[in-house]
């Protein structure tokens, strides 16, 4: 045998390694796992450019007009009037609840002012808390919105002559007129950052046990399930409440994002996702065998929960399946609180129904978790 | 309380179809020290936690202090149980640990049955240590104090003396007896014979099965096995001889004898005086040991198994 390098020691090494990598399905099943999953969410469900964005429209007289302008920015892509024909109030509410992304406005003189030959006015307000949204749909507004007016006018004149209107579009971008990225991405840093944390520190709560052969005595001794899941989860919201305070102090001081909404709504919800990932994590440590094992599936619900939560790409742009995928994770709920309540200044009733949501995801985990845990050792 | 302390009986557990625990019965009567004994791997361990309710048997039943099996929640509160590994907290001190198994089981003050428990077994002075830091007789020590201090009726020791030095293991046993004249009662698993010796009654299991149960005397008994002592000169020649004989069963050497072993009495007489008269070695009939029993025990077990 060589002094410093042999390949009878470097085979046998090798050959424990597979083997021990064999015996442990779990890590080979992620490994296989990953790059599959990653391959299709980023290929199929990840849109930078999204289309079809929930839009509504209030149009108080709808003439032929505002009927050409519709069907011009529907042709567009961009843009799918859920709610054609609301009034301005109900068009207020939506917008700020996240219904819809644009709420397109053609005041009821517009077709009068087309028909003198004035200038008509046309308001496109868009949901800017996510900038990368709102900017192909505004981008191709003005043109699209203009030529389909003129084709309108040069119908209804028979005349080849061409008409000297021009439209006049405002665009509001609401809630982060600037489009500054950051109003998007740090709000939703505080879930994720918490996520992180939460989720993979209560995912080894039992691993740890079992792992270190304490397991055996604690479940000799009187402790009920309850108060074992209790009692690993709720010193963790300590945890959380000081990266509340880091996060939601770095927002305000260092990056200015504004505080719109009210603390106590955005505490309440920081609450309620906390408690939901705590319980998710816990319901992991039933699961795995090791600790291991409980770190690759908190990173198997990791991925997906960034990619398809609406915190890295625009929720409205992925298709339909990679939302349904998206409403079941926390942090998709949480982020609409958040961004919700910090950059619009939405009330109780606007994130009523991702608090409950998070809720459920509350319940749902506390209630798996005691549903698997072993309270014996078979 | 009436019946006995641990009354169980025909308790089956299997794990993915093997059988570890194969119809045993036990009774353990309060106020008295039970030894359980057998080889590695005969069921020991998954009985005892049958017992105390972390494992649930596939068949047979009992009770354990009056408790039925099922009722684990009160059996929990009214028995210790010292793990065969060490199963405390090694990132806590001494005193955190015990706090924390007083709270476990809602002793009021804490604090002082923290307090007494130390002082009872000597641990005061390293409350502060941590438990991850003690070499392994204190570590015993720990975990008795952890299994004791919320008073049981019934102490389930498994293997408490594993890898434990002697003098260790004395202290251990004088603490055990100290508490059995308050009436505590205790079933101890043990590999050792000399511990054996030191219980009331013994319960020997192989290979899952209860294969012999009584006092030390009765168990002997029942192994109907007759000791020849040899000593002398040329004795490995006389051990190569007698190996195979008729009637012998089991030839251990034990320092300048040799233990010769068998339950044909007459036939190991003839083998052995044979024997002597060749190699001129001295022959006489001994008393068999406890070990001399469980040895064949051992032997026959794997025999009726093949």
């Amino acid at each position: 045998m060589r002094r410093f390098f042999s390949l009878r020691r470097l085979a046998a090494l090798w050959k424990k390694e597979v083997i021990q990598m064999r015996r442990d399905k779990v890590t080979f099943a992620m490994m296989l796992g990953v790059p599959l999953m990653q391959l299709i969410l980023f290929g199929f469900a990840i849109n930078n450019d999204p289309t079809e964005l929930p839009a509504a429209l209030v149009a108080p007289t709808q003439d032929h007009y505002s009927r050409a302008i519709v069907s011009a920015l529907e042709l567009t892509g961009y843009y799918r009037f859920v709610y054609p024909g609301v009034s301005a109030s109900e068009a207020e509410r939506l917008i700020a609840s996240g219904d819809v992304s644009f709420v397109v406005t053609i005041p009821s003189d517009f077709g009068r002012r087309v028909d003198r030959g004035d200038r008509p006015t046309l308001l496109i307000e868009a949901d800017a808390t996510d900038p990368a949204v709102a900017s192909g749909a505004i981008s191709t507004l003005g043109t699209v919105a203009s030529e389909a007016l003129l084709h309108e006018m040069r119908i209804a004149s028979r005349d080849d002559a061409n008409p000297r209107t021009h439209l006049n579009v405002i665009v509001h971008r609401r809630y982060n007129p600037d489009g500054i990225s950051q109003y998007n991405i740090v709000p939703g840093l505080l879930g994720v950052i918490l996520q992180m944390t939460m989720v993979m520190m209560t995912s080894m709560a039992l691993t740890r046990e079992t792992e270190r052969g304490t397991m055996e005595n604690l479940l000799a001794m009187p402790a009920t399930a309850m108060e074992i899941m209790l009692g690993k989860v709720l010193p963790y919201l300590g945890v959380g409440a000081v990266q509340v305070i880091v996060v939601l102090g770095a927002a305000k001081l260092l990056f200015q994002i504004p505080f719109v909404g009210g603390l106590g709504l955005i505490l309440m919800g920081v609450l309620v996702f906390v408690l939901a990932l705590v319980l998710l994590g816990y319901s992991i440590s039933t699961f795995a065998r090791t600790q291991m094992q409980a770190m690759q599936l908190t990173f198997f619900y990791f991925l997906p929960s960034l990619l398809l939560s609406g915190f890295m790409f625009p929720f409205r742009g992925m298709p339909v399946w990679a939302q349904w995928i998206g409403e079941l994770l926390p942090l998709t709920h949480f982020l609409r609180v958040i961004r919700a309540v910090m950059l619009k200044g939405s009330g109780y009733a606007d994130v009523q129904a991702s608090m409950l949501a998070l809720g459920l995801f509350v319940v749902f985990f506390a209630l798996l978790a005691l549903a698997r845990f072993r309270r014996t050792l078979d | 309380m009436t019946g006995a302390a641990v009354d169980v009986s025909g308790l089956v557990k299997k794990f993915d179809g093997k059988t570890v625990v194969d119809h045993v019965s036990m009774r353990v009567e309060h106020g008295e020290i039970a030894g359980f004994l057998g080889p590695n791997g005969s069921g020991k361990t998954t009985t005892i936690r049958v017992m105390c309710g972390l494992l649930i048997p596939d068949g047979g039943g009992g009770t354990v202090l009056g408790y039925d099996l099922r009722q684990r929640h009160k059996i929990k509160r009214e028995i210790g149980y010292m793990t065969q590994r060490f199963s405390l907290y090694e990132d806590l001190t001494i005193a955190e640990n015990l706090d924390f198994v007083a709270g476990l089981y809602g002793l009021r003050p804490a604090r002082r049955y923290v307090r007494d428990a130390l002082a009872d077994l000597g641990l005061t002075a390293r409350r502060d240590q941590l438990a991850g830091t003690l070499s392994g007789g204190w570590k015993q020590r720990v975990a008795l104090a952890s299994c004791v201090m919320h008073n049981p009726k019934l102490l389930l020791l498994d293997e408490p003396t594993a890898g434990v030095d002697p003098k260790a293991r004395r202290e251990f046993w004088d603490e055990i007896h100290l508490r059995t004249e308050n009436g505590l009662t205790v079933l101890v698993s043990t590999h050792y014979m000399d511990e054996a010796e030191r219980c009331h009654r013994v319960n020997y299991i192989s290979q899952g099965k209860l294969v012999a149960s009584g006092s030390v005397a009765e168990v002997i008994a029942e192994s109907r096995l007759t000791t020849w002592i040899v000593d002398g000169p040329h004795l490995s020649d006389a051990a190569h001889l007698l190996s195979g004989k008729p009637g012998v069963d089991e030839i251990t050497h034990f320092g300048k004898t040799l233990h010769v072993v068998g339950r044909d009495a007459s036939a190991l007489e003839r083998s052995v005086r044979a024997v002597a008269r060749t190699t001129g070695v001295h022959a006489q009939i001994g008393d068999t040991t406890l070990e001399d029993a469980f040895i064949s025990f051992m032997t026959n077990g794997e025999g009726g198994a093949r």
